[in-house]
């Protein structure tokens, strides 16, 4: 029996087995933030165990409250730091260099085919993009995984989701998740990898495979991943150009993560886009969701652009198309944070900001903020965004407000028309 | 090993998640014990109030996919700060799982039914539950009513709870 691209990576990594369903795996990248890693280094030194397994492998972003808002979010960014520093972590991205870390950290070429990689954050499953398995895990698991280079995972069993048909015009990537989410619900991929297929998943881009894989684990799944193939040597060839002669000689390597096409699934699914429209969210689970033109003239308070889903610089380009030479409704307030400062630079460049300006856009330093509620754009109780972020819980962008996951056409069409609308890229 | 036994808190929903356990806002914190007043401050369910409901339960009686969402580890350590070191579902979210075990508390799993039963036997009763962890046990009790349910850990979960946690059995092990 052929084994998928998740048995392959956890065949090449084992290093124990203490029970029959649990594999403990090496770790090739641990990720850190200052929001789930300071308790893990305070415990450390509870334990007198202040050690890292391998501080090249350790990488370390401020990016959930940055700049810090007060004296908590100040201390939790002083810890990381002094401890980064104290340890000889040099992959340490402070104010100036840090962004949103499942942008940033692909940026940077920290992820490869076949890596394994944890962070204390549940959106790590957007790396699995590249062909490797990146999963959330808690403090505890971060802790040990900080101090030993290992973590547990039950088996990983897979759901094949082959994406089918052809994506209409003006319906994106974030659109084929919500509904794929829709689909098999909140709970219907927990304990299970995702691995996206078929010819819609082989003709996106890198961008557009990361807010895929970014929502795997709105329907509970451990790891979203796609096959490793030419675009995600293109992407990597400048970090990887010393170790191999050719790319094509690196997508030969990379090809030993492909899943067999004997492979054992759990499930299999033809989702076919071929008649998907723009999706929204609606209610308190990304489950939640319809067509856009079914909650269009829902009337909004606020629209944010950002996050680890959507302000890569594709994102941005999008949602710059549709704001071109318009103005936001009186009624809405719009706020862009681009995912990092390489996003942020060429966003610039390509006169992206500007139009976003233009529009009446309040444009903000990269950080997570808004999604979680913590800064920069938190709801009064009561008001409603469109976001292009990936959670809609109750209270999740601040106390008794209501948040549309949308796609960045949609949010920007929304931030013109003052209510939901779909954006002119898609045509019924 | 911590204790699991006391007073029961049925939470009748699924999909209850760990930013309505403990809210994002709260994740400034350091100090496990400081998230103590917050846990379940943004739960959606109707005729629960976080302020009444809370103070004195020590085991949560839940549905399918509790702790699903972010993977805050905060949301056990709320539940702990607050003396709750059980959770009893039909089944729940990876992480919160695993971040239950790592912290040597326990989420048990039990079949959907066995959960309804619970749920119309003893929900709207005042109720204790005894948890014996070595004979795999869990006894429900409330004004004559009594039920022993049996449940089982894996190898890996039961020396989690008894190593008192993920951290030390690594270090021994790896």
């Amino acid at each position: 029996m052929g084994k998928t691209i998740a048995q392959k990576i956890f065949d090449d990594h084992r290093v124990g087995t203490p029970d029959t369903d649990v594999h403990v795996i090496r770790l090739d990248a641990v990720f850190c933030h200052e929001i789930t890693t300071p308790p893990a280094i305070v415990d450390l030194q509870q334990r007198c165990k202040d050690r890292v397994f391998d501080p090249a492998r350790i990488k370390v972003v401020i990016d959930h409250v940055s700049p810090a808002k007060d004296s908590k979010t100040a201390l939790q960014g002083m810890i990381l730091r002094e401890w980064a520093r104290r340890h000889g972590i040099v992959d340490f991205f402070d104010i100036g260099t840090n962004g949103v870390c499942h942008a940033l950290f692909p940026e940077k070429g920290f992820v490869r085919p076949g890596y394994t990689v944890i962070m204390g954050d549940s959106h790590t499953c957007t790396h699995g993009a590249f062909g490797a398995f990146a999963a959330g895990v808690g403090t505890t698991d971060l802790e040990v995984g900080i101090l030993k280079g290992v973590c547990a995972f039950r088996t990983p069993e897979t759901i094949r989701i082959n994406i089918t048909g052809t994506l209409p015009d003006g319906v994106f990537a974030k659109d084929v998740i919500l509904s794929v989410i829709g689909r098999i619900g909140v709970n219907g991929a927990t304990n299970k990898v995702i691995e996206f297929a078929g010819l819609v998943v082989d003709a996106m881009d890198m961008e557009a495979r990361m807010t895929l894989c970014n929502m795997a684990i709105e329907a509970g799944g451990t790891c979203g991943i796609c096959a490793p193939d030419r675009i995600t040597v293109d992407y990597l060839w400048p970090f990887i150009k010393d170790k191999y002669e050719s790319p094509d000689e690196a997508l030969a390597a990379f090809s030993k993560y492909l899943p067999d096409s004997d492979a054992s699934y759990d499930q299999t699914i033809d989702h076919n886009v071929s008649n998907l429209t723009p999706m929204v969210t609606f209610g308190y689970k990304p489950d939640n969701v319809k067509p856009v033109s079914e909650m269009a003239g829902t009337p909004v308070d606020q629209v944010y652009i950002g996050s680890c889903t959507n302000a890569r610089i594709s994102d941005l380009r999008i949602a710059a198309r549709v704001l071109a030479g318009k103005r936001i409704s009186d009624t809405v307030r719009a706020i862009l944070s681009p995912a990092t400062p390489k996003v942020y630079n060429q966003a610039l460049e390509e006169g992206l900001i500007k139009t976003f300006m233009d529009a009446g856009f309040c444009v903000t330093n990269p950080t997570c903020g808004a999604c979680l509620g913590m800064s920069n754009g938190v709801l009064a109780n009561g008001e409603v965004c469109a976001a292009t972020t990936n959670r809609n819980f109750n209270g999740r962008m601040g106390k008794g407000g209501m948040v549309h996951l949308v796609s960045p056409a949609t949010a920007a069409a929304t931030a013109i028309a003052g209510t939901i609308a779909n954006s002119p890229l898609y045509t019924e | 090993m911590k204790s699991f036994s006391g007073k029961a808190l049925f939470l009748d929903r699924p999909d209850i998640n760990t930013d309505e356990i403990i809210p994002a806002k709260y994740l400034t914190e350091i100090s496990r014990d400081a998230l103590a007043p917050y846990l379940l401050e943004d739960l959606k369910l109707d005729g629960f109030d976080p302020a009444t409901d809370i103070a004195g339960k020590r085991v949560i009686i839940t549905r399918a996919n509790f702790g699903c969402g972010s993977s805050r580890e905060h949301a056990p350590w709320a539940l702990a700060a607050n003396g709750i070191n059980l959770v009893v579902g039909e089944c729940f979210a990876r992480i919160f799982r695993q971040n239950m075990f790592n912290c040597g508390m326990m989420a048990v799993e039990l079949p959907a039914d066995t959960i309804a039963r619970l749920f119309s036997t003893f929900a709207d009763l005042e109720t204790t539950v005894q948890t014996d962890v070595d004979a795999g046990t869990i006894t429900f009790s409330a004004e004559g009513e009594s039920k022993i349910i049996p449940f089982t850990l894996s190898g890996f979960d039961a020396d989690l709870v008894t190593a008192g946690g993920w951290v030390e059995y690594a270090d021994a092990n790896f």
